[in-house]
């Protein structure tokens, strides 16, 4: 497991293909969106903006991480290898989850910058809600990733078995980072938080578990 | 007799006939048995057919989860053809239950639509299983296909208790028929009460018809795809 991340990441190290055009998609998705709002609402919709941002521009970047591998044909080498292939969804996830967490702080930076969003005097909660957000982003999409990779229609597909399902983490993610932006603490978004960290832990399992199931050959 | 053909048995000669008497018998109580509510008028009638799509429509999401779940670690495509059966007939009666509540909500409420949690529950779950159907559209008979389909039915339905706790937290206007506390807005005469339990048993009845049908149609589109590859085998 620890081999594959490592390979992922050494991958992204070396090219910087993935978080590069991932950062460029964020800015021009805020940039989209900086044109279609009054600059004085710009702020309160702040949380909708990053959340959205990042869900659209993190799902082609979860689907890159298989598509490389079936470009190059190592998929099979992956599945041949004797490891449990729950393992290598987790692997798969985290290491979404770094290079999406990288994304996310320039995010944050961008929106700081384009809609003078003013950073919370929370850091730490702030740093909770994307944290937690992240989580349950990054095992949905790399479920499905795998799953719609291997689809004609993948680009399509992907958002559509995504979003619907996302909806909890949308929602939820969208209102503590309001609350926090907000100036308030982790305490303060307690409930919103609560149904994150369920939703996280439901699919990381739900994942592990059933990815075995969409890799068989 | 096998009991599949027992069964096949009672879906073909008694569930039309159960289902079709029952849904006179529930249109009847609707209509002329049910007294008038007193605020909402002629209008509440609505409310007996709507709550018990909801239910169906849950019942089909469910069964279809369950079924996914024995197609993924027992395998048999009488599973698969169960749980595809399942989500079409849920779907149906979800489509069902946001076309009734509008036509409540307009005069109730005065609008047609508003982003109560249970509206917006309802409408995800909507699109949760239009996808799962997009996604059947894609492949022939494809084991891919249907495991992949399995796999969003089950975690579609794992997801159904998170959407509706988060969509809750945002709070709302629903009124609670069912759950609420007596003479809060519950159901106040027996005979609303006696009403809604013969449509449910309609409903059920129907549901269960419907879902029959549609195993039965992909069990046999099955069967023909089975003869025309080998038909195409032989060719080649």
């Amino acid at each position: 497991m620890w081999t594959i991340l490592q390979k992922d990441l050494l991958l992204e190290l070396r090219t910087r293909e993935a978080l590069s055009a991932l950062v460029v998609l964020m800015l021009l998705i805020l940039l989209t969106f900086t044109f279609a709002f009054d600059p004085a609402e710009a702020a309160t919709a702040a949380p909708a903006v990053l959340w959205v941002t990042f869900v659209f521009a993190g799902l082609l970047a979860v689907q890159r991480t298989f598509l490389i591998e079936r470009e190059n044909g190592s998929w099979y080498g992956l599945l041949l290898s004797p490891i449990d292939r729950g393992a290598i969804f987790v692997a798969k996830m985290t290491g979404n989850l770094i290079v999406l967490a990288i994304a996310q702080v320039v995010l944050l930076a961008l929106l700081a910058l384009l809609l003078g969003v003013e950073m919370p005097r929370a850091p730490l909660a702030l740093f909770v809600v994307n944290g937690l957000g992240l989580v349950g982003f990054s095992a949905l999409a790399t479920l499905f990733a795998a799953l719609s990779v291997r689809l004609r229609a993948r680009e399509m597909l992907l958002p559509l078995l995504v979003l619907p399902l996302l909806v909890p983490v949308v929602i939820c993610a969208v209102e503590a980072s309001r609350v926090v932006l907000a100036g308030g603490g982790a305490a303060d978004a307690g409930a919103w938080l609560r149904v994150l960290a369920t939703f996280d832990v439901i699919f990381t399992v739900a994942g592990w578990l059933l990815f075995e199931q969409l890799v068989q050959e | 007799m096998s009991l599949r053909a027992r069964l096949a048995l009672v879906a073909e000669h008694v569930l039309p006939f159960a289902a079709t008497a029952a849904m006179l018998a529930a249109l009847g109580c609707v209509f002329l048995y049910a007294p008038n509510e007193r605020m909402q008028g002629a209008v509440q009638r609505i409310f007996y057919f709507h709550v018990n799509c909801a239910w169906s429509a849950f019942l089909g999401f469910f069964v279809a989860a369950g079924a996914s779940a024995w197609y993924l670690w027992r395998g048999g495509e009488t599973a698969d053809q169960l749980a595809q059966a399942a989500v079409q007939v849920g779907m149906l009666f979800c489509t069902m239950v946001l076309v009734t509540g509008p036509i409540w909500a307009r005069p109730i409420w005065g609008t047609w639509w508003t982003w109560d949690p249970r509206l917006t529950m309802t409408v995800i779950l909507w699109t949760i299983f239009a996808v799962y159907l997009v996604l059947r559209s894609m492949g022939r008979d494809d084991a891919e296909i249907a495991r992949y389909g399995a796999v969003l039915a089950l975690v579609g339905v794992l997801d159904i208790p998170l959407i509706m706790v988060s969509v809750r937290l945002w709070r709302g206007m629903h009124p609670s028929v069912i759950s609420a506390p007596k003479g809060q807005g519950g159901l106040e005469d027996p005979r609303m009460v006696v009403t809604l339990l013969v449509a449910l048993a309609a409903f059920v009845l129907l549901f269960l018809w419907l879902l029959w049908r549609r195993f039965e149609t992909l069990r046999l589109r099955d069967a023909i795809r089975r003869v025309e590859d080998r038909v195409m085998e032989a060719r080649a």
